[in-house]
């Protein structure tokens, strides 16, 4: 599919249908952007399960965090890559293998060969986005701030 | 389904506006706050933070203003907008991002006058210095550049002179030298002009004039595109380098194409204090409303009312880029397609004392410094709005000791036109 652009269904598809999120590259330093998109999904009700091997073995905001997608002992739904494009490819053999449906590269990250090996193996892909921006958007959140949504709706705003 | 472009009728009534989430009402609420309670300290510690969204304090955000930003960050096409209470406001916030002592930009010397002053003399206390341009030739602005230079600051259409800056080449050649490239788009309106669109990284607004419409509520906008790269240069440290006040956050690396939209509220208007009012916010909510409506019948009035004064004897020139032989027509075209502003000046024969005698005269213009209004406004700027200036200043500004201002209103342009004509039949 193109990754240029995403319809809002498809990405409201995504939030709405996961529930445990692995953060590769999660940090545990509160003022680095990762630890930010943590703390936020968090509250939006997601576990979100950080993967980092300098800090394998420490909590995270709660949640033990392992060295390798494969550490992890629960399913996971969604591989969320805070990791450079050149990584992407190797994230993305993983989380085939441990059955994740989802992989979801942040800003800056894209890598449309890891994405054609992700949807052949059947999962849905998303690059160069942010989960937390994507979600505050869609909720009307990021408004707040004053930032373009671009979501015009004539509907009482719900959940996502 | 795909997402669908909305037009911008559209938009300028919905954008940023759904339906207020706590109580469904339709219209947008003035949450007349100053205060907003926090469900428990880690939420308190999340926002303080800037980790998660959220009101502490409507110095820095407010829910009606928050719906004027989204509205006018989509109108003109940008990322994000930080209202505030003026449009200087606005030009302070906006230099404030990136500006330092020993720091310089340039900007077209076709400005407001006020502008003028401001970035002139104001901005020399904070040792920021601004350079001014003649902007009917764009390679000035490249003769220019020095290695300090940051921006380049012109006006979309030039008040009072009506002058149409050449924004594309103007946009090109802030990107060869990697610099900011800031529009006031104050005279034109979204409608009429989107200058993101012609590269612009950051439009600047007095919202208290088209926007706003009405003569109601003072404001001001600072747009931001999203698209300049502040990692580029070490000239946008701001933005790049740790923040101390919140605990070294790096807000180009953690926000990306929102930084300048978060780091206006979080910083700006944190520091600065220049806040938009709910009530002036509610009340420019409601007029963008009508700002298609508005826009064409002030173009139909402004090109009938300029069409007659080009015709009368006491009046020596008119500078409305929608007359035939203007200079500007072809810019006009490119950039205004839908027809340039209802702001426009006019020389009268008579000079100085002419202008006084025609703003003393008027029934049913006012005289007042203003433009943007549903009614019509007139002024003499060389004994008003830029009367600190030196008369060279003043005709490099396109307000010279002859030349009147007008703001064409909504009224029927016959009594418009029939108010200037006994004005100046008069003795």
């Amino acid at each position: 599919m193109n990754h240029d652009s995403y319809d809002d269904a498809y990405l409201r598809g995504i939030l709405r249908s996961v529930h445990t999120i692995a953060m590769v590259g999660a940090s545990p330093h509160w003022n680095r952007p990762s630890y930010f998109v943590m703390k936020y999904l968090q509250t939006k009700g997601f576990r979100v399960i950080p993967v980092n091997p300098t800090a394998a073995g420490e909590t995270i905001l709660g949640e033990r965090c392992y060295a390798r997608l494969a550490d992890i002992p629960d399913p996971v739904d969604m591989v969320d890559v805070f990791r450079a494009s050149v990584h992407a490819p190797e994230i993305v053999e993983d989380a085939i293998r441990i059955g994740a449906k989802i992989v979801w590269m942040q800003i800056g990250v894209r890598s449309d060969e890891a994405a054609a090996r992700a949807e052949a193996a059947g999962l849905k892909v998303v690059m160069d986005r942010c989960p937390k921006i994507e979600y505050s958007r869609l909720v009307g959140e990021l408004g707040w701030s004053g930032v373009n949504t671009g979501v015009i709706s004539a509907r009482r705003r719900r959940a996502i | 389904m795909a997402n669908r472009p909305f037009g911008f009728e559209t938009r300028a009534i919905h954008a940023g506006a759904t339906p207020d989430p706590a109580t469904g009402a339709r219209s947008t609420p003035i949450y007349q706050t100053t205060a907003y309670v926090f469900d428990d300290v880690d939420h308190a510690a999340s926002l303080f933070n800037l980790q998660t969204y959220g009101y502490i304090y409507s110095r820095l955000t407010n829910p009606t203003v928050a719906v004027l930003e989204e509205r006018i960050a989509n109108l003109e096409g940008g990322r994000g907008a930080i209202c505030v209470a003026s449009g200087h406001a606005a030009q302070l916030l906006a230099f404030f991002t990136f500006m330092e002592p020993g720091a310089s930009f340039l900007a077209s010397n076709r400005l407001y006058g006020g502008s003028l002053t401001q970035f002139g003399r104001t901005f020399a206390k904070f040792g920021w210095s601004a350079g001014f341009v003649d902007m009917r030739d764009p390679d000035n602005f490249r003769r220019a550049l020095t290695p300090e230079t940051r921006a380049i600051f012109v006006e979309s259409v030039a008040n009072p002179g009506g002058e149409i800056a050449d924004l594309e080449a103007i946009a090109r050649i802030a990107d060869e030298a990697g610099i900011l490239f800031i529009v006031d788009n104050t005279m034109a309106s979204p409608y009429l002009c989107r200058p993101i669109e012609w590269g612009a990284h950051m439009v600047v607004h007095s919202t208290t004039k088209f926007l706003g419409g009405h003569g109601n509520s003072m404001g001001g906008a600072v747009v931001d595109s999203g698209r300049f790269d502040w990692s580029k240069s070490p000239k946008y440290a701001t933005l790049t380098e740790p923040e101390p006040a919140y605990h070294g956050l790096r807000f180009h690396e953690t926000f990306g194409d929102l930084a300048m939209t978060v780091h206006g509220h979080a910083v700006g208007l944190r520091d600065l204090g220049p806040t938009m009012a709910p009530l002036n916010a509610f009340l420019t909510i409601t007029g963008i409303e009508t700002l298609p409506l508005r826009m064409e019948r002030h173009v139909a009035n402004a090109q009938a009312v300029a069409k007659f004064l080009a015709g009368h004897e006491a009046v020596s020139w008119v500078s409305h880029a929608g007359l035939p032989g203007s200079p500007f027509q072809a810019l006009a075209a490119k950039y205004l397609p839908k027809g340039v502003g209802p702001v426009f000046t006019f020389g009268l024969r008579g000079g100085y004392e002419a202008g006084v005698r025609l703003v003393e005269r008027v029934e049913l213009f006012s005289h007042l410094a203003n433009v943007g209004d549903t009614r019509s406004l007139i002024i003499h700027p060389a004994s008003t709005t830029h009367r600190q200036l030196t008369e060279e200043q003043q005709t490099a500004a396109g307000a010279g000791p002859e030349v009147v201002r007008l703001s064409v209103g909504l009224e029927t342009a016959a009594d418009l036109i029939e108010d200037l004509r006994q004005a100046l039949a008069a003795g």
